[in-house]
């Protein structure tokens, strides 16, 4: 594991994580650790626990056992004493360290491209409407909306609407950016307006973990990739190492063989 | 006749103010209960949702005629003497109130839960989320049912006569026992009544064919 | 407060109650019945007509919706029997009201189900040679009735609940009843407790009954 590291210092540490609905395990004790200014992409079968392992780092689910921390606090859980959960206001607080881009975009269809992104940088970060709006307007002319600001997400094309709600996300400037399968409910012919701005902040050295299916993006932007398969990491490692294991892991290589049989 | 239904305008109108004052109150007193006990239906923790749940389908089962007179003959019985025309109001807005809280459930229900995870992952607060984005694209589908049944309240308010209030309901009674004029008194009751609601309605409809175009 | 529950009157006198709530019933079933009569005519009618004949349905429909139910009750039996030469008792009065009154709200229900009924499905039977009759009672009534089901038993049992005004021109139902004992014993709470009871667990037997009925015609589909 070339770039993965030991020491404490990591931004995203998630140890032994482990999460059940009802009987069905979705993630038997998950290790991850994720360093400033890695982008981190994670692949395997739908099923495998990769979007809820997502959506437990900002505690939009619960987790049963284990902890995840970022930048050494524990998200959903308090720090001293029994196992309980943080109040909402801290939930919140936290919450706001991180930012997600969802599959569905999930924009507010009641505000503009430019209200979607102000909602949190006033009601959150407690910034002025102007200064917001200098803020919104600053993302929306890097992901190639600027003309689009007083647009409603309605009138936005799938592929502008995810630009926005990754404009939205790091206008927050969060420590760390979640993307959930964000291109998986886009036209084939607008995914790739929407990864190019992925890999342009990737290079701005923003932390990401990346639940996808496009696989050339994983091989070509990720610093690592995470394999996973029935609810536990079965690779991780440099791109080059994770598609050589495909002889070795029998898992891997089903994945990558049924993958391929299906999208190319 | 008609000397006697001019007569009788001003005693109609006296009525008509009361009929509008009670309804008023039952519609404002019911959106504020109603969008509590909605809230608490939808986002509460169990003990919340099942007393609402309960409350609700319990109002909502038993005629209003029913609920008024268990209010107005009851609280005495328990030690709360209120004056006839507050123990109607009291009863309209419990009958209100369980309407609000389901029209609040189905708005704030239509509202796909990724909203509410987009609202979390930008650390908004539960208060924030609702009054930010929940609310805001609640309320289209909230108004034009809600405008609608106000028509409910005016129609309900009618049976406050029944408690010897004189509401327009009563006002015609009185009028009529005075002078056997039936009838005309009661179409004119009828069409003072019609106006109201109709245009209730109308704009209901209007709101919500505006709100038709307004795409999700 | 010092008030202590005491039902013991409330048994002895619960004939009024129980012969109340089967004359509810009774004037529910009836009404009902003529007002499906109504509706389903007045509907049908309107889907096919002109605009005259539509205006007129309209303007009955919107009428009565927006008219306490109290007036109208009111008005049948204290203010027709005025004008017209024509004799009937409380009972009668109330359910030709109530007739009315839910013929108004069915039309409404019955409208709206004829007019989702899917355009497919009508060229279906006219590709198959049906006469237009035959096309309404094969094909359109029978997929209308699927689609406003449930809209039709909370309609039902409104119209139940709303039997309770017929106690203001004395049709001795169940709310009357109460009224009665209430009057006569004073036990006010106990008596209201129980009436509830009956209303609710008549009602929700019926809407549960009516969910039974919407589930089998939608496994029949």
């Amino acid at each position: 594991m070339a770039t993965s590291s030991n020491d404490t210092t990591a931004l995203l540490d998630i140890a032994g994580v482990s999460k059940a609905f009802g009987s069905v395990e979705v993630l038997r004790a998950v290790s991850l650790k994720v360093d400033k200014g890695e982008v981190v992409t994670v692949i395997g079968p739908s099923g495998s626990g990769k979007t809820t392992l997502l959506r437990c780092v900002n505690f939009l689910e619960s987790y049963d056992s284990g902890s995840i921390r970022i930048d050494g606090k524990e998200v959903g859980f308090r720090e001293a004493g029994a196992r309980q959960r943080r109040s909402e206001r801290d939930l919140a607080a936290m919450r706001a360290e991180t930012g997600m881009v969802f599959q569905s975009f999930n924009l507010f269809p009641h505000l503009t491209a430019a209200g979607n992104i102000m909602l949190g940088l006033t009601k959150v970060r407690g910034k002025s409407k102007a200064e917001a709006r200098q803020i919104a307007e600053h993302w929306l002319g890097r992901v190639g909306l600027a003309h689009k600001a007083e647009s409603l997400p309605a009138e936005l094309s799938g592929g502008q609407q995810q630009r926005v709600g990754i404009a939205r996300a790091v206008a927050m400037e969060p420590k760390i950016l979640l993307l959930d399968e964000i291109t998986s409910a886009l036209d084939p012919e607008l995914v790739g307006e929407v990864l190019a701005v992925v890999r342009s902040l990737a290079e701005d050295g923003m932390t990401m973990v990346m639940v996808t299916h496009e696989m050339a993006f994983a091989r070509d932007a990720s610093s690592r990739i995470v394999f996973m398969a029935d609810g536990g990491v079965s690779a991780v490692g440099p791109p080059k190492e994770i598609l050589a294991q495909e002889t070795t892991n029998e898992r891997l290589r089903s994945f990558l063989a049924r993958f391929r049989a299906s999208h190319f | 006749m008609l000397s006697q239904i001019l007569y009788a305008l001003p005693f109609l109108a006296q009525g008509f103010a009361v009929t509008l004052w009670v309804s008023l109150l039952v519609v404002v007193l019911s959106l504020i209960a109603g969008v509590a006990l909605g809230v608490g239906l939808v986002y509460g923790p169990a003990p919340v949702r099942w007393a609402v749940r309960i409350f609700s389908d319990t109002i909502r089962g038993i005629p209003i005629l029913v609920l008024m007179f268990f209010v107005y003959y009851g609280l005495p019985a328990a030690g709360l003497h209120l004056q006839s025309f507050w123990a109607a109001v009291l009863a309209l807005t419990l009958f209100k109130t369980a309407q609000v809280v389901e029209y609040v459930r189905g708005a704030v229900g239509s509202i796909p839960k990724g909203q509410s995870e987009a609202a979390m992952a930008i650390g908004l607060t539960f208060r924030q989320r609702l009054t930010s984005v929940i609310f805001p694209q609640a309320l289209r589908r909230f108004l034009p049912p809600w405008i609608n049944g106000v028509t409910d309240a005016v129609k309900g308010s009618a049976l406050v006569s029944l408690l010897g209030i004189t509401d327009l309901m009563q006002a015609i009674n009185q009028v009529i026992g005075r002078t056997y004029e039936a009838m005309p008194l009661y179409i004119l009751g009828a069409l003072i009544y019609f106006a109201v609601n109709y245009a209730l309605s109308y704009a209901s409809r209007r709101l919500e064919r505006r709100f038709a175009f307004i795409r999700d | 407060m010092g008030y202590a529950l005491n039902f013991n009157l409330i048994w002895r006198h619960f004939d009024k109650l129980w012969g109340g709530l089967l004359l509810s019933l009774e004037l529910a079933v009836i009404s009902i019945a003529i007002g499906i009569v109504i509706g389903l005519v007045l509907a049908v009618w309107y889907v096919s007509a002109g605009r005259v004949v539509r205006g007129i349905i309209a303007a009955y429909v919107e009428f009565i919706r927006n008219v306490p139910l109290i007036l109208l009750v009111y008005l049948v039996f204290y203010g027709v029997p005025t004008v017209v030469d024509l004799a009937y008792d409380a009972p009668t009065s109330f359910v030709l009201t109530l007739s009315v009154y839910s013929g108004a709200y069915l039309v409404e229900v019955f409208r709206s189900g004829l007019e989702a009924v899917p355009r497919g499905q009508l060229d279906a039977g006219k590709a198959i040679g049906l006469t237009p009759w035959q096309r309404l009672v094969h094909v359109r009534l029978p997929t209308m009735l699927r689609i406003t089901l449930p809209a039709l038993s909370n309609t039902f049992i409104s119209l139940f609940k709303d039997t309770s005004i017929a106690s203001v021109i004395s049709v001795p139902e169940l709310t009357y009843g109460a009224q009665w004992i209430n009057f006569n014993t004073f036990r006010i709470v106990e008596v209201y407790l129980v009436t509830t009871a009956m209303y609710l667990v008549t009602g929700y037997t019926l809407l549960f009954g009516l969910r039974l009925v919407e589930r089998r015609f939608r496994a029949a589909r």
